[in-house]
């Protein structure tokens, strides 16, 4: 994929990208500087005493249950959000792509056996798959990473088997074969870059669907364990603790900020299709 | 026709084959014996023993599989852990709750989005369109979860408008024998006005929940077909004939987008099924969702097998049937 300066100008007319664009950085530059500014510490200031206060001066969104800082807890919630989406969609990504790209270019009895491994993991509405795996493999961090990005997988197998398939019996792909290039040559210097297109912009939307996966988990009591702040675990606590409704705070701003993280992907997304792939 | 139709269904049989070894693995991956997890925390040894035996444990793991898949056949699920009941039993009382829902969600995002794109789509990269196009890249961003509760907060708590959770109150549940166990049709057929209203005051909060992403993605789609469609010769032909706007847009237009959109509310159809495990838990909706939320939380395997397994083939045949009713609709497509 090179970046053509048409495909820079496109996004750069598309609001939707220039916002997502915008949102996107501020939420990992928060992300990153989260250990750097931090007013409370989640370990030591818990207590009975400061529990379920409103926003104030001192607690612009709040605490929670057990007397955090939620300013503090959200704020940390962003990056083990934005860790668990970008590593498990990498993860999803990667998988998806090798199987796909194996599929479409030798097809044969391997595309049969990718194409029937497809159907099965599709056949499964994906929050559920996720919660199957979670369960089977108990709650962690790296229990939600495997199963969002075990989700992803067929969307990328998919797409990149479609854009192989068109792309192998293309003329520059035919007279590299011609000269003898080996496959493994053709596919890394001739199909691969010529996919990458796509692949982004599917990329970057998959952070959205993963990041309310993700959350979702944590709702379902299935995310990342705490100490790990948890954007969904947040909201579970909350629901389960019984002050969802008695103290609005603790379930107002976890929700809205996952929300800003999906919109920001979606938007991104959306203004890179503009950009890299005019024709859809 | 009918041989596209046979080929599909035969088609059908690996993915099915899949979805129940994908199922009966994972259960093997469970850390620990099973016959102890499955047994239960209170189990004797002598339980664990006599259920390794009834599992078939002991045996090879292909023999395990097939006597599995010969248990599914015959619809035997196993029994719940914690409460004993035949798996398909509960299956059997719970799976209208959950289609109702699904059903109900649908209907709301069918009469908001198909006119939400409509209208889109006519005021292209007008004001109107931005502001619907936002509203639905809104409703894929939300999260269902967060929604409901929201939604509680607001029309349940602060409002008092409607109640909070459950599908019917506790006073029409005492005096209401249902039907077919879809609430607002048993409630119909009965008569029973007053206990309409009250299954319908339930259903409305967790149906609103669950329908905002297929109306954003219908209302998307709506506009996409509607603007291909508004290219179309026929459509300036029409225009050129002086055929009043909102017949054009209604009677030609709209009646040739549908065939996408159509597609698009089966697969989501589909996808709700899965996608009420959430809105299910947070309204406490007695359908299969909750179940198997709870199923999960108490480590009652059954109930996870048996009502995954039921959710994943309820959603492949949902997705064959769409499939084909399309390839019946569109005479253009072929069948190979």
């Amino acid at each position: 994929m090179e970046l053509q300066p048409q495909a820079i100008q496109r996004f750069r007319k598309s609001l939707s990208g220039k916002i997502g664009l915008g949102l996107t950085i501020a939420l990992v530059l928060l992300a990153l500087l989260a250990p750097l500014l931090r007013p409370y510490n989640l370990a030591a200031d818990q207590s009975y005493v400061t529990r379920l206060i409103a926003p104030s001066a001192a607690h612009p969104f709040g605490t929670d249950g057990l007397g955090r800082d939620l300013l503090t807890l959200v704020w940390y919630g962003i990056r083990t959000s934005l860790l668990i989406s970008l590593v498990s969609v990498g993860f999803g990504t990667g998988i998806g792509l090798v199987l796909g790209v194996m599929a479409g270019y030798f097809r044969g009895w391997l595309d049969t056996i990718v194409g029937w491994l497809t159907d099965i993991l599709l056949a499964f509405p994906s929050i559920l798959l996720a919660i199957v795996i979670v369960t089977v493999t108990s709650p962690s961090l790296q229990s939600v990473i495997i199963a969002v990005g075990i989700v992803q997988i067929p969307i990328y197998i998919r797409l990149t088997r479609s854009v192989v398939l068109s792309l192998r019996e293309q003329e520059f792909v035919q007279a590299a074969k011609a000269l003898g290039a080996t496959p493994f040559w053709i596919i890394w210097r001739h199909i691969l870059p010529a996919s990458l297109s796509p692949l982004v912009v599917q990329a970057t939307l998959s952070i959205g669907t993963a990041t309310l996966e993700a959350a979702g988990l944590g709702f379902l009591g299935l995310g990342a364990q705490p100490p790990t702040p948890e954007l969904g675990t947040m909201l579970a606590d909350a629901f389960k603790g019984g002050y969802a409704l008695s103290a609005p705070w603790t379930t107002i701003f976890p929700g809205l900020v996952i929300t800003l993280i999906v919109l920001a992907f979606n938007l991104l997304g959306d203004g890179l299709r503009d950009g890299l792939d005019p024709r859809s | 026709m009918g041989q596209y139709i046979f080929k599909r269904l035969l088609g059908l049989v690996p993915v099915l084959l899949g979805i129940t070894l994908a199922v009966f693995l994972l259960l093997r991956f469970i850390p620990g014996d099973p016959a102890i997890v499955l047994a239960g925390e209170r189990a004797t040894p002598d339980q664990i023993a006599a259920l390794r035996e009834q599992l078939g444990l002991n045996k090879p793991l292909l023999f395990q599989y097939f006597a599995f898949l010969g248990n599914l056949l015959q619809l035997n699920f196993g029994n719940s852990l914690i409460s004993g009941i035949p798996v398909i039993d509960e299956i059997r009382t719970r799976w209208t709750a959950t289609f109702e829902l699904a059903i109900a969600a649908m209907l709301i995002a069918i009469t908001i989005g198909i006119p939400a794109g409509v209208m889109a789509a006519v005021r292209k990269n007008r004001w109107l369109d931005q502001v619907l196009m936002a509203g639905s890249l809104l409703g894929v961003s939300i999260p269902v979860y967060w929604l409901g509760l929201l939604l509680v907060y607001l029309f349940a708590v602060t409002l008092n408008w409607l109640p909070p959770s459950g599908r019917i109150g506790i006073e029409s549940g005492l005096n209401f024998q249902p039907i077919t166990g879809f609430y607002v049709l048993d409630s119909l057929l009965r008569l029973n006005l007053p206990v309409f209203s009250d299954v319908v005051s339930h259903l409305v909060l967790p149906a609103l929940t669950l329908s905002t992403i297929p109306f954003a993605i219908v209302a998307r789609i709506t506009r996409s077909a509607m603007l291909d469609v508004l290219n179309q010769d026929y459509i300036r032909t029409a225009k050129a004939k002086g055929v009043p706007d909102r017949l054009v847009i209604f009677r030609h237009a709209l009646k040739n987008a549908l065939l996408p959109i159509n597609t698009t509310i089966g697969l989501q159809f589909g996808t709700l099924l899965g996608g009420a495990i959430l809105t299910e838990t947070i309204f406490s909706w007695s359908g299969i969702g909750s179940w198997i939320y709870d199923g999960i939380l108490a480590r009652d395997y059954p109930v996870v097998q048996g009502g995954v397994v039921f959710i994943a083939v309820v959603f492949v045949v949902i997705n064959l049937l769409v499939d084909l009713s399309y390839a019946w609709v569109d005479p253009r497509i072929q069948y190979r």
